[in-house]
C-alpha cells in the first residue's frame, strides 16, 4: 500500500453523472437510510460510480458529495481509505486484480504477475499504452482453494497457469472477455478436487435419493 | 454521581465523566494527545492508557471509557483504576515508542520546540532510546492557507484539527485521507482554509505539524515575555496572551476564559501582530503648507492650542474610535468638558444607542455564556460570524446541542449553522413584531428566547426606531424578565460599551458624530478612522492614534498614541464585562500612552486635567463610575429599561440590514496595516468571487 492521491488533473474528466438507471438506484439506496443520515450511502454510491466509469474521478467525488450533502473532504477521505476504490484510471476493457496473498503466492501468483508485467505494464496500477488493460496485486479474494486466481470486474478466474492467464488477457484485450468462462480454468468443477474424488466416491453410500431409487428399482424388478 | 477509586483514592464524579476526567479530578496526571475537552472523543492516540481493576488483562484508553462503563467489584465496591502501575508505565512507553517511530528528530528547527506536547510527554513517559532502525516515513507538506504552516512529517494523526474545524468552526475543511501509515491530514485538494477560526488548529496541534506561518522561525517560547491581556479586534473581549521579545510583539495566543472565549480566538485576533509594527505613528506631525511634517510634542501642542484659542467651546468636538480604552475616553471627556464643549461621541458609525435609556438597552444582557441557556435565537441585522467570530461558536455550540430554532433578519450568508431567513430588513421585523410570522410563536413558546440586535440594524438613521421595535418584540415574547433578559445588543467595537458606560455621548445641546461633520472648527479624533473623513469639512483635526490610517491622513496635527498592547487600559465587552488589558511593550519612537497625551495637552490648553498618573485617573474614574472597578464582572442592566424602550416608536426606512463588517480581516487601523491580514483578505475575496460564479 502506498500514498493514494487523486489522479493527475490532465486525466480527470470534466464531469460525472449517474446514468438514468443508476440514478434511480442511487436514490433508492439513499432512501434506505433515515432522514439526515444520507451520508451512509457514500460507499455504495462511490462503488456504483466506479462500476459505471471504471474508476472514481474527482468529478465523481464532488458529484456524490453534492448528492449526499457532504463536504468534499469527507468523501475524499472515504475514497482514499478503501483501496477497493480505484482513484487512478484503469484499463477500459479489463482491470486484472491478481491475488498475492499466501495461498495464491504458494501456488504461483508471482508467475501470474510476471505475465501481467510483460503483457500489460511493468508497473501495477498503470494502464498499457492503449489504455485498455491494467493490473494490480490485491489481498485475499477468498478463493484460496482454487489458487492462484485473478479477479476481473466481478468475476473470478481460478486455477490459473501463466499460459492460461496470457490467453485470458489476450481475449479481454480483443474485446472478447465475455466469452471466457469464469471460475476454474483447468476443468474442475468449482472447488471439487482437481484429480477427481478421493473420498465419498460411492454415490449410494452418500445420497439417500440414490439409495431410494435403487430400492424402488429392485422392488419393481421383483 | 458515580464513585470510583483512582490509584487507591476514592472520589465521586458525575456519571458522564470519562476515566481520564475522573483521574484528573483525583489529581492523577494522564498523558494524552488526541483527547481535548472541547472536542469529540477520538481515542486514536492511545497515550491515555490506564489499568482497570477486574477489567480485561490489557490497558484501557481512559479518554474513551466512561465511569459508568465500569462494573463495581463483587461486593459492590467502587470500580478501581490505576495510572501508576508497571502495566501503565509499560503501555505508555510502548505507545510513545510507536509515536516516535515516524516522528522526525527535528526539534531544533521546529517551531513547536519548547512548547510541544510530544516533546514533554516523551520526556515524562517515554524511553530514552529507539529500537527502530528502518527509514522514517516522510510526508509531503500541504498548502492549507496563508495562516497555517504545515510540516506534515511531524503529524501523529491525533485528528484534533479535523475535529475542531468540523465541530467548532463548523466547516469541514480538514480531513484525514488515506489510511494506516499513509494517512495524511489535508484540505480538499490543498485548497486554503476559509474559516475565520482556523488559527486555533495551531494551538490544538500537539506537535509541530501545524504551526503559525507568520510566526515561523521568529522566536522561541522561552525567550518571550508573556503578558495577559484583552483583545480589541471585536467587542467580544477575548482573553489573550501577548508574547513579546524586547519591544516587539511576536505573537498573540488565547487564554482560557470560560465566560467569554472558552479557549478560541479569531484569526484577526491571532495574526494581527504584524500590523502593530507597520504604519506606526512614532512622532508628532503638523500639517504645514498642506503637507504633514514631523514636529516636536511642544510644537504639536502649540498648534492645537492656537486652533482651540481661535474658537469657542461649542465649535470644538471629539470623536472616540473603536479601540479606545475607558481611561483615555474619560480623560478626553474631562478635557472637552473643561473646554466648554458638549460635542462628544463614541459612536462614529452613528449607532442609535443612548446610555441614558439604561445599561440593559446597549449590552448583550444574556451574556455570552448565557447563549448556551437560550432555546430560540433571533438575529436582527447582524452577522455574528464576522462581527464576533468567537461568540458565533457559542451559538453554534448551543445549536449542536439540539433543539435551537434560529432565525435571521438580514442577508448574512453562511453562519456555520442552519437558520431560517425571515427577510432582509425592517418590513420583516415589523411583521414579526406584529406576530404575522410563524417565528413569533416560536419565540413566544421559548422559555429563554435570545434576540440579538446587531450594528447593521442600529447604525442607520432609523436605528432608534429599529432598536425600540426589537425591544418591543423582546418584551412581547417574554424575553425580558428578571430571571432571563434575552435582549442582546451585539457590538463590533471594543471601545463602544465602555464609551457608552462613560457617557461619551453628546451632552446637553451637544452635537453627535454626524452633526459634527462640517459644523466645527476643531475636531479631536481619538483613534477614530471608520467614517468618511471628507465629511469633516474645514475643521482643524487633531488625530490621536497609533496608525497612519484614514484619520491621520486627514489630520492637521497628529499626536502619536499607543496600541492596545502598549498601554494599560480598561475595555468593556459587548456583555458589559469590564476587563483590563495590560501593557506588553512600549510604543515606538516618541509615541505615548493616550491618556498621558491628553493630560499633557490639557495643561497646554489651560484646562489641566486633575490627575497626574494612571492610578489617580482610575481613582477618579471609579469614584464617578463605580462599576469600572469590578474587573471581570458585569454590572447587570435593569430589565425594565428594555421594556421602557419598547414604548418609543419611530418611522423606519425600507433599506435592508447590512453588516458593518464587510471585510472581516480589515476592520480597524491595526488590521489594515497588517500584511498577513491583507493576504487573508485578498484570498477571502477571491474565494467569495468563486462562490458567486
Amino acid at each position: 500500500m502506498s500514498v493514494r492521491r487523486l489522479a493527475d488533473a490532465s486525466v480527470q474528466p470534466a464531469s460525472f453523472a449517474f446514468s438514468a438507471e443508476n440514478a434511480i438506484w442511487a436514490q433508492h439506496t439513499i432512501n434506505k437510510y433515515p432522514e439526515g443520515r444520507q451520508q451512509s450511502a457514500v460507499i455504495p454510491l462511490l462503488m456504483r460510480a466506479q462500476e459505471q466509469d471504471g474508476w472514481v474521478t474527482k468529478a465523481t467525488i464532488e458529484y456524490v458529495a453534492d448528492m449526499l450533502d457532504m463536504p468534499y473532504i469527507r468523501v475524499l477521505e472515504v475514497a482514499t481509505f478503501y483501496t477497493q476504490f480505484q482513484i487512478k484510471p484503469v484499463g477500459t476493457r479489463a482491470h486484472i486484480q491478481v491475488c498475492g496473498t499466501t495461498p495464491c503466492m504458494l501456488r504461483g501468483s508471482e508467475a501470474l504477475m510476471d505475465v501481467c508485467r510483460s503483457k500489460i505494464h511493468p508497473e501495477q496500477g498503470q494502464p498499457n499504452e492503449a489504455g485498455t488493460m491494467s493490473w494490480e496485486e490485491v489481498e485475499c479474494q477468498g478463493a484460496c482453494v482454487n489458487a492462484p486466481m485473478v479477479i476481473i470486474f466481478k468475476d473470478a478466474y481460478e486455477d490459473l497457469t501463466p499460459e492460461r492467464l496470457a490467453e485470458i488477457i489476450d481475449e479481454f484485450e480483443a474485446g472478447n472477455g465475455a466469452s471466457v468462462p469464469t471460475g476454474p480454468q483447468n476443468g474442475r468443477v468449482f472447488a471439487a478436487p482437481a484429480t477427481g474424488l478421493t473420498s465419498l466416491t460411492d454415490e449410494t453410500a452418500v445420497l439417500k435419493s440414490t439409495r431410494d431409487q435403487a430400492a424402488a428399482a429392485a422392488k419393481t424388478s421383483d | 454521581m458515580a464513585k470510583i477509586k483512582v490509584d487507591g483514592k476514592e472520589i465521586e464524579v458525575p456519571d458522564h465523566y470519562t476515566l481520564l476526567q475522573a483521574a484528573e479530578q483525583a489529581g492523577a496526571e494522564v498523558p494524552r494527545f488526541c483527547f481535548h475537552e472541547r472536542l469529540s472523543i477520538a481515542g486514536n492516540c492511545r497515550m491515555c492508557l490506564v489499568e482497570v481493576k477486574g477489567g480485561p488483562p490489557k490497558p484501557a484508553a481512559s479518554c474513551a471509557m466512561g465511569v459508568r462503563d465500569l462494573r463495581p467489584g463483587p461486593n459492590g465496591e467502587a470500580p478501581e483504576i490505576f495510572t501508576n502501575t508497571p502495566m501503565v508505565k509499560k503501555a505508555r512507553e510502548g505507545v510513545m515508542e510507536f509515536l516516535l517511530i515516524n516522528h522526525p528528530l527535528d526539534c531544533p528547527i521546529c517551531d513547536q520546540g519548547g512548547e510541544c506536547d510530544l516533546q514533554d510527554q516523551a520526556m515524562a513517559f517515554g524511553v530514552d532510546a529507539s529500537r527502530y532502525s528502518e527509514n522514517k516515513r516522510a510526508v509531503e507538506d500541504k498548502y492549507i492557507g496563508p495562516l497555517v504552516k504545515t510540516i506534515m512529517t511531524r503529524c501523529i494523526h491525533c485528528t484534533r484539527c479535523v475535529r475542531f474545524t468540523t465541530e467548532v468552526a463548523g466547516i469541514s475543511e480538514l480531513g484525514l485521507i488515506g489510511r494506516g501509515e499513509d494517512a495524511e491530514i489535508t484540505t480538499y485538494l490543498e485548497q486554503a482554509m476559509t474559516s475565520e477560526l482556523q488559527g486555533n488548529v495551531i494551538d490544538l496541534c500537539p506537535v509541530g505539524a501545524l504551526t503559525s506561518k507568520p510566526y515561523a522561525f521568529q522566536a522561541r517560547p522561552w525567550e518571550l515575555t508573556k503578558t495577559e491581556s484583552i483583545d480589541v479586534m471585536d467587542a467580544v473581549g477575548s482573553a489573550i496572551r501577548v508574547d513579546t521579545r524586547g519591544r516587539e510583539v511576536m505573537r498573540i495566543l488565547p487564554r482560557i476564559n470560560e465566560a467569554v472565549n472558552e479557549e478560541w480566538i479569531s484569526d484577526k485576533t491571532r495574526f494581527i501582530w504584524d500590523g502593530l509594527r507597520s504604519q506606526r505613528l512614532d512622532r508628532p506631525y503638523i500639517r504645514r503648507d498642506g503637507r504633514l511634517q514631523p514636529a516636536s510634542w511642544a510644537e504639536a501642542f502649540a498648534a492645537v492650542k492656537d486652533a482651540v484659542a481661535k474658537t469657542s467651546g461649542d465649535k470644538i468636538g471629539a470623536i472616540a474610535g473603536d479601540l479606545a480604552t475607558v481611561e483615555e475616553m474619560y480623560a478626553l471627556k474631562g478635557l472637552m468638558a473643561s473646554l466648554g464643549s458638549a460635542n462628544i461621541d463614541c459612536r462614529q458609525d452613528g449607532a442609535a444607542l443612548d446610555p441614558s435609556a439604561g445599561r440593559s438597552t446597549y449590552i448583550f444582557n444574556p451574556t455570552i455564556d448565557g447563549i448556551e441557556d437560550a432555546d430560540a435565537v433571533l438575529i436582527i441585522g447582524s452577522n455574528p460570524r464576522f462581527e464576533a467570530s468567537v461568540l458565533n461558536t457559542r451559538i453554534r455550540k448551543r445549536w449542536r446541542a439540539g433543539n435551537l430554532p434560529i432565525a435571521v433578519i438580514g442577508d448574512v450568508g453562511d453562519l456555520r449553522y442552519d437558520y431560517e431567513q425571515l427577510g432582509a430588513g425592517t418590513e420583516t421585523l415589523s411583521q414579526l413584531a406584529d406576530g404575522a410570522l410563524q417565528f413569533h410563536s416560536v419565540l413566544k413558546n421559548a422559555q429563554r428566547p435570545l434576540i440579538i440586535v446587531g450594528q447593521g440594524a442600529l447604525a442607520r438613521t432609523d436605528g432608534a426606531a429599529i432598536l425600540s421595535l426589537a425591544a418591543k418584540l423582546a418584551a412581547d415574547v417574554g424575553a425580558v424578565s428578571d430571571e432571563w433578559n434575552g435582549f442582546a445588543v451585539l457590538h463590533t467595537a471594543a471601545a463602544r460599551v465602555g464609551g457608552l458606560d462613560l457617557g461619551f455621548v453628546p451632552g446637553e445641546g451637544g452635537r453627535d458624530a454626524s452633526a459634527m461633520m462640517g459644523a466645527l472648527d476643531v475636531l479631536f479624533l481619538l483613534g477614530a478612522d471608520e467614517f468618511n473623513m471628507n465629511m469633516i469639512g474645514s475643521a482643524f483635526t487633531v488625530y490621536i492614534g497609533s496608525h497612519g490610517d484614514a484619520g491621520a491622513h486627514r489630520a492637521d496635527v497628529i499626536l502619536p498614541g499607543a496600541t492596545y498592547t502598549e498601554k494599560s487600559g480598561t475595555f468593556v465587552n459587548t456583555e458589559g464585562r469590564v476587563q483590563m488589558a495590560h501593557r506588553a511593550g512600549f510604543a515606538p519612537g516618541e509615541a505615548k500612552e493616550d491618556w498621558a497625551i491628553l493630560r499633557a495637552m490639557s495643561e497646554v490648553l489651560g484646562a489641566k486635567l486633575p490627575f497626574n498618573s494612571l492610578p489617580q485617573l482610575r481613582d477618579q474614574l471609579y469614584a464617578e463610575h463605580p462599576h469600572f472597578a469590578g474587573i471581570d464582572e458585569i454590572a447587570a442592566g435593569n430589565a425594565a429599561d428594555v421594556s421602557a424602550l419598547a414604548s418609543k416608536q419611530g418611522t423606519m426606512t425600507k433599506a435592508p440590514f447590512a453588516s458593518p463588517v464587510s471585510d472581516f480581516y480589515l476592520t480597524n487601523p491595526i488590521a489594515r496595516a497588517s500584511a498577513v491580514m491583507a493576504e487573508a483578505s485578498a484570498l477571502a475575496k477571491g474565494g467569495f468571487k468563486q462562490a458567486a460564479e
